[in-house]
């Protein structure tokens, strides 16, 4: 296998783009891309999107987006993992690389999700759980991040109170970041006094509906000394796990078992432990789900996720920054495009280009995308070579 | 118009029928064609306890299309006495009255329809246990 | 010999009273109350329907019964308020026990009393020898227009009945009916709600009907009011019953197990034979009960019940019906009521 660099990334202000389309967005986010690598080579593109169908009307992005890059011939492929769809064609694209089949793969995420009515969003978003035996129910993604979180309340004693330092904090990195959806600082009040969507959680504690898009350019270590990209950042790990489609029939639902074997995949692979990270983003769709996924990559002990994340342990100037980007609640999750946003926002670091919400002395990086309730994760270990 | 995909899980939605390893004796519900616990293809018919108790549950306040004229309502994982966990709405309570741990059982109800003129759903739903 | 095998029911939690109902139309609740000895009703809530309620009360049936659901050869739903206009609640019931796929089903309606011609056919296939056990029920989630006389009352409520040839709880004495085509009370296929003759639903219609088959089932079996240690009328409001029955010259010992209305409302198809299992509930073995049901169009259907000794046995293999009646109730304001009822405009 052939050591893999990132060369290029490409980002689009996230929001309701109602202008754009979706391959207004997707071409742009890649032209981004191409323009920060400096160069225009591309032999193949793989695409994050959760449902063009579904939201758009529209398959078929592995004919539609090399056409609209204007390279009608590039070989293109869409992958597919609900909210994880955007890590695994960034994957994708490492394995074609690796594997020496291309040496320039563009691996492209976008979703816009504003074209559809607010019920098609929450059926399409109810699609990644279990939709005979748990959307058939009456149950949609904030109800099953919900079932989480009231457990976790009762097991461990997390507070209502805690949930909603991780969007604050989120807020507060995502306000330093001019790609966000909602660059604005907010209080635990705002997040108490916003609307109930399924006990406990209130709308300040789900990440929003949003259009967006993001490139990034992968070649091997080889080619990007060639070109002379300064500092080097690598991908040095990668692991990717699944779980039970449904809640209810994992091991235990406090555990997110698909992103802690991904953890452990991925650190192997880059043979590093979690102490050698410098920083992560990860996959906020509800705050309950940050506290959650911290206690699985092993950043903090078992149930401990809300007490340290109030305490400031993840907060930009803490031990163990999360989500510097302001993460999927304050940056904005456009499903397809959120795993190789994460990327950037790393790559961004790792070169020491993050601007006011740099972290100092970034040398590795985790990111942490996933789908549905937790039946899916894939996992990146960049570095700053 | 999605009349053979609810057709089919008729055995489960209105009898609570489940598949039991006939290898390692794992019950799944629904039932499917591999274990998941020994990779077994060969399964016998279980019928799901129809009580439980309350492991988790949350109370919907924004609800998927069909479900509007029943916020709030709760649903919730019940763990059957037969040890098989199964997510299902909690009906007939006032949401905010329940408690994890909370003794239910499975009642027949209606969950959905597809429009006024469409096919209607039934299936299971779970019911505090009173006696009732 | 037939009777009943077994029996059940199924009341729903939600009730709303009188006065709720007629707060918002301006009525003098406490007239209504004192004129229809009626107090509350109950009401499904939006996931329950005349198919939900006659599965669940089928289920308490066959608690009792305890006979093979593969063993049910016919299965007749009673309603007036089908699920499916065209699709029989009788083959959605019969799937949900587990009887199919060798059971007869089509589904009855004749007003009140399509649940207990159920009752009536099902007795007689196994009787003829047709099918081992079959099961009639009477089942129903009717509504009465906003405002209407009949909005206090119709409520929501099913009663089954596995009727076979042993391990009886009950034998069948005997049967007769009375009916006539008469235009007291109808609902045409796309109306919302019914429409009623007023006054014109007394005498040549309720009791008219209920009389005749009283009077021809007594002169039948040669018995007398006195006779019977209980009888079930069906019972619209918790007036027009009792005067019936005084009249006819029966006693309010007789009907005070079974006179359910003034806190359950009338629930159409299931109106009598919630009375009848209401009765069970209480009876001692080896004592008479005289069922006459009633429905608008119109006609009435008596039976005679003889109890024995397994009723004792198996009685309390499923809930009673004054546990479901009086026990963990939930009351709604009207606005809410509107809601569960569909009485709410809606865009389409």
């Amino acid at each position: 296998m052939r050591d893999i660099a990132i060369i290029g990334i490409g980002m689009i202000k996230f929001g309701e783009l109602w202008k754009k389309s979706l391959r207004d967005i997707a071409v742009e986010a890649a032209l981004n891309c191409m323009k920060d690598a400096g160069t225009d080579r591309i032999d193949s593109i793989t695409i994050g999107c959760m449902s063009g169908g579904l939201f758009n009307g529209q398959e078929h992005l592995a004919s539609l987006l090399p056409d609209y890059l204007g390279r009608h011939t590039t070989p293109a492929v869409r992958v597919e993992s609900a909210c994880a769809s955007g890590g695994m064609a960034v994957r994708s694209a490492f394995m074609e690389v690796a594997s020496g089949m291309s040496d320039y793969v563009l691996a492209l995420g976008v979703e816009k999700m504003t074209d559809v009515s607010e019920n098609i969003e929450t059926y399409t978003l109810a699609t990644t759980a279990d939709g005979d035996y748990e959307a058939f129910h009456g149950i949609n993604l904030p109800g099953l991040y919900a079932l989480m979180a009231k457990a976790h309340i009762e097991k461990y004693g997390t507070t209502r109170n805690q949930l909603a330092e991780v969007a604050v904090k989120n807020h507060r990195n995502g306000a330093l970041n001019p790609y966000s959806q909602f660059p604005m600082e907010i209080t635990v009040d705002t997040v108490l006094r916003s609307p109930m969507v399924a006990d406990p959680l209130r709308l300040f504690d789900c990440s929003p509906i949003t259009d967006g898009a993001a490139a990034v350019l992968i070649t091997t270590v080889e080619e990007a000394k060639k070109i002379g990209k300064q500092p080097l950042v690598i991908i040095s790990g990668i692991g990717v796990a699944s779980d039970t489609i449904a809640l209810c029939q994992r091991k235990d639902i406090l555990k997110l078992e698909a992103v802690e074997l991904a953890g452990q995949r991925a650190l192997k692979m880059a043979g590093k432990t979690i102490n050698d990270i410098n920083f992560a983003e990860v996959h906020d769709s509800y705050t309950i789900a940050e506290i959650m996924v911290i206690e699985a990559l092993g950043i903090v002990k078992e149930g401990q996720g809300g007490v340290a994340t109030a305490n400031g342990l993840t907060s930009l100037n803490g031990k163990f920054p999360i989500n510097p980007s302001g993460g999927l609640k304050s940056k904005g999750h456009p499903i397809g495009a959120t795993g190789v946003a994460q990327i950037c926002e790393a790559v961004l670091q790792l070169r020491g280009q993050a601007g006011k919400r740099q972290i100092k002395n970034a040398k590795t990086a985790l990111t942490q995308n996933m789908g549905g309730s937790g039946g899916s994760c894939v996992i990146h270990i960049l570095e700053a070579k | 118009m999605e009349v053979a995909r609810h057709w089919r899980e008729t055995p489960e939605r209105y009898r609570m029928e489940a598949g039991k390893c006939s290898k390692c004796g794992k019950i799944a519900f629904p039932g499917r064609m591999v274990c998941p616990k020994c990779g077994s293809t060969e399964f016998t018919k279980h019928t799901l306890s129809g009580k439980g108790k309350l492991v988790t549950y949350t109370i919907i306040r924004k609800a998927p299309d069909g479900f509007e004229d029943l916020v709030p309502y709760a649903v919730g994982i019940i763990e059957l006495d037969d040890g098989i966990k199964i997510l299902a709405q909690i009906t007939d309570c006032n949401p905010e009255e329940l408690k994890t741990g909370d003794r239910v059982v499975a009642k027949f109800r209606r969950i959905n329809e597809d429009g006024k003129t469409g096919m209607i759903y039934y299936a299971y739903k779970f019911v505090p246990d009173v006696g009732i | 010999m037939v009777g009943i095998v077994g029996y059940g029911t199924q009341i729903p939690r939600y009730r709303i009273k009188i006065e709720e109902i007629a707060k918002v139309w301006g009525a003098d609740a406490a007239s209504f109350k004192r004129g229809l000895n009626l107090n509350e009703k109950s009401v499904p809530y939006p996931d329950e329907d005349c198919a939900t309620l006659a599965v669940n009360a089928a289920r308490n049936a066959m608690s009792r019964a305890g006979i093979n659901p593969q063993e049910i050869g016919a299965l007749y739903v009673g309603s007036e308020s089908h699920p499916y206009a065209v699709k029989p609640t009788g083959a959605t019931v019969s799937e949900a026990l587990g009887a199919c796929p060798y059971v007869h089903t089509a589904d009855f309606e004749f007003a009140c009393k399509a649940g207990t011609e159920a009752m009536f056919v099902a007795l007689n296939l196994v009787k003829s020898g047709a099918v081992k056990y079959a099961i009639g029920i009477g089942s129903d989630t009717s509504q009465g227009s906003p405002g209407d006389a009949l909005e206090y009352s119709a409520s929501a409520g099913a009663a089954a009945y596995v009727m076979g040839a042993e391990n009886l709880v009950a034998e069948l004495i005997d049967t007769h009916c009375f009916m006539t085509d008469t235009p007291d009370f109808w609902r045409r296929e796309h109306a919302n709600y019914p429409e009623h003759g007023g006054r014109f639903t007394g005498e040549p219609s309720y009791m008219k009907h209920v009389s005749g088959a009283v009077n021809a089932i007594l002169e039948k079996t040669k018995m007398k009011p006195e006779d019977f240690d209980y009888m079930i009328f069906h019972q619209p409001n918790g007036k027009f019953p009792v005067q019936m029955a005084l009249k006819l010259g029966f006693k309010e010992p007789q009907f005070r197990f079974g006179l359910l209305t003034p806190t359950l409302g009338n629930t159409y198809s299931g109106s009598s034979p919630l009375g009848l299992a209401a009765t069970l509930d209480e009876a001692k073995p080896n004592q008479l009960i005289l069922l006459v049901s009633y429905g608008s169009g119109a006609g009435s259907d008596a039976f005679i019940f003889k109890t024995t000794e397994r009723l004792l046995k198996v009685r309390d293999m499923a809930p009673r019906v004054r546990k479901q009646l009086d026990e963990h109730k939930m009351y709604l304001e009207y606005g809410q009521y509107a809601k569960f009822r569909h009485k709410i405009v809606k865009p389409e």
